[in-house]
């Protein structure tokens, strides 16, 4: 569904953020993304999307072409992507409301969106998907009112209600509680699944990537260095990725979460 | 001391040389030398400025009985034996304060847009960037001489020139708190596929909002006393009455002028205090 090839990102410093990464997304598949810090995980999530230009190689979104698209085909290429953001990314003095209705802006026009009258449809799905989140009593609170947890979900029926084909979800919980992290992650999963959406998520914490998701690819400086299923994360892998460190702990502290979880 | 790995033996040593050494913070000027003679240089460029300006005390003498006549003036303002300049000449200045604010900061937002590097393409930054720069060089003054010339005395060549020193210190502000703003909220905005200006009006506009209202306010206030002082070149509003009032040594009712100039300006103030708490 979405297919990448030998896409490549070089900053105007000379750094290369991407080196030629070939990947490819089936339908409805979750995965996770990680690396250490300035592996280019987040250039790589905001390449397929075009907030950052990739200097080489292709991205396809089912049979569209991104990188080569216009600005009025790329808008429409970006309805079908949602975006989840580290630190949330909510326009903050804006309502939890207009918030999840800017993720509408690709389908509906200027002076509907300016004067605040969304289709009646758009509306109503958006209170649906903030009652999914448990959130519809905020509908009307300014998003800087509310705790991280709750500004995410929020971020998630923003990205959601684009009625997005993929997820490109950037650091989730980097700034939420162990706690909330993991409710994040399980309600992105959750709705993923009902869905049947694609997510490419990148994240920094293994164990939490290792209970959520299907697939796990690992990159460094720019190269995956790593595609398989969670479990196949050894320290020796983990060792490629992020260099040498114990690994032991991190990994059986996830083997220990697993079945606290399974046990609830 | 041996028996130390060879690393850890260096460690050792080179925080030995440390322990026990002053620790200042380092110096904006790092040279010495060059740091006495910046500060010296100062300190006689300053002396001699203050020994050439003359001070003339017989006049300043003279001048401090017509000072305290002035000041006596404001304990009996006369509101009344011209109170039909005065009212015009606010009702005017009025006027000016609120055509040219409203004209100014309409014309400012899309020049402000234009002027925001981290929005507007190159040609478009440099145009914009040119326009507040030469708003900006010309004062108000200059402007309005400029004005009375080509339009003649009266309130027109007042509004032209408070409309046109609002765009300069408007778009100025604005573009720079647009260049300040956070760039990730704007971002999630574009990334759902919105339009230039739905990205505007969605990801910039909610983060500039209060600024530009408290801007707007401000520079309100300031159009208000400029009205008065433009007067004084022949722009209309309450300057030409205070001007002419000085020219007949009526202090009585110069004082009342300035007098309601303070309280205009107060209140103007005040109001701006509570509208920007209620945007925040």
């Amino acid at each position: 569904m979405l297919r990448l090839e030998k896409l490549t990102k070089t900053y105007k410093t000379g750094d290369q953020a991407l080196k030629a990464v070939d990947l490819e997304v089936p339908e409805g598949q979750v995965m996770a993304l990680i690396g250490p810090s300035g592996a280019g995980k987040s250039t790589l999530i905001r390449c397929v999307n075009r907030l950052v230009e990739p200097t080489g190689g292709k991205a396809w979104l089912g049979d569209i072409e991104l990188t080569g698209l216009s600005q009025g085909g790329l808008r429409k290429a970006r309805r079908r992507m949602g975006m989840i953001f580290q630190e949330y990314a909510l326009v903050e003095r804006l309502t939890v409301m207009e918030n999840v209705l800017s993720g509408r802006l690709g389908y509906v026009g200027f002076w509907r969106s300016f004067i605040r009258r969304f289709p009646q449809s758009d509306v109503d799905e958006a209170f649906r998907l903030l009652d999914r989140v448990g959130l519809l009593h905020m509908a009307d609170k300014r998003a800087d009112e509310l705790s991280g947890g709750q500004r995410q979900r929020v971020g998630i029926c923003r990205a959601l209600i684009q009625d997005p084909a993929l997820l490109l979800v950037d650091e989730p919980t980097a700034s939420l509680d162990p706690k909330t992290s993991r409710q994040i992650m399980r309600l992105i999963v959750e709705l993923c699944k009902e869905r049947a959406l694609a997510a490419i998520i990148n994240i920094h914490d293994v164990a939490l990537a290792q209970m959520f998701v299907q697939r796990v690819i690992g990159l460094e400086l720019g190269s995956i260095v790593f595609d398989g299923n969670p479990d196949a994360l050894t320290p020796e892998v983990l060792t490629q990725i992020y260099g040498e460190e114990d690994w032991e702990a991190t990994i059986e502290t996830v083997e220990d979460e697993d079945a606290e979880v399974a046990a609830k | 001391m041996t028996t130390f790995a060879d690393g850890v033996l260096h460690t050792h040593r080179e925080l030995d040389d440390m322990l026990g050494r002053r620790w200042r913070k380092p110096r904006f000027v790092k040279r010495p030398w060059l740091r006495w003679v910046l500060g010296l240089g100062f300190l006689a460029y300053l002396i001699a400025s203050y020994t050439t300006v003359e001070v003339n005390w017989n006049r300043v003498y003279e001048g401090l009985e017509r000072g305290w006549k002035f000041v006596i003036a404001f304990a009996s303002p006369d509101f009344f034996s011209r109170s039909s300049d005065i009212w015009d000449g606010m009702v005017e200045s009025v006027i000016m304060t609120v055509a040219a604010s409203v004209v100014g900061i309409a014309i400012s937002i899309p020049i402000g847009l234009g002027a925001a590097r981290n929005i507007a393409p190159l040609p478009v930054y440099l145009i914009c960037r040119g326009i507040v720069a030469v708003s900006r060089a010309l004062q108000e003054i200059i402007v309005a001489i400029l004005l009375v010339a080509i339009f003649g005395f009266g309130p027109l060549a007042g509004f032209l020139t408070l409309s046109f020193a609002t765009i300069g210190f408007l778009s100025k502000l604005l573009a720079e708190d647009i260049e300040a703003m956070d760039k990730v909220q704007a971002e999630a905005v574009r990334a759902s596929g919105s339009s230039w200006l739905q990205w505007i009006n969605y990801g910039v506009q909610p983060q500039v909002m209060p600024r530009l209202i408290g801007l707007s306010m401000y520079r309100i206030d300031i159009n208000f006393r400029e009205s008065a002082i433009l007067g004084l070149v022949g722009a209309g509003g309450i300057g030409a009455t205070l001007n002419t009032a000085f020219d007949r040594y009526e202090y009585d009712t110069a004082a009342a002028i300035l007098i309601l100039i303070i309280v205009v300006v107060m209140a103007l103030e005040y109001l701006s205090g509570i509208i920007r708490a209620k945007v925040q």
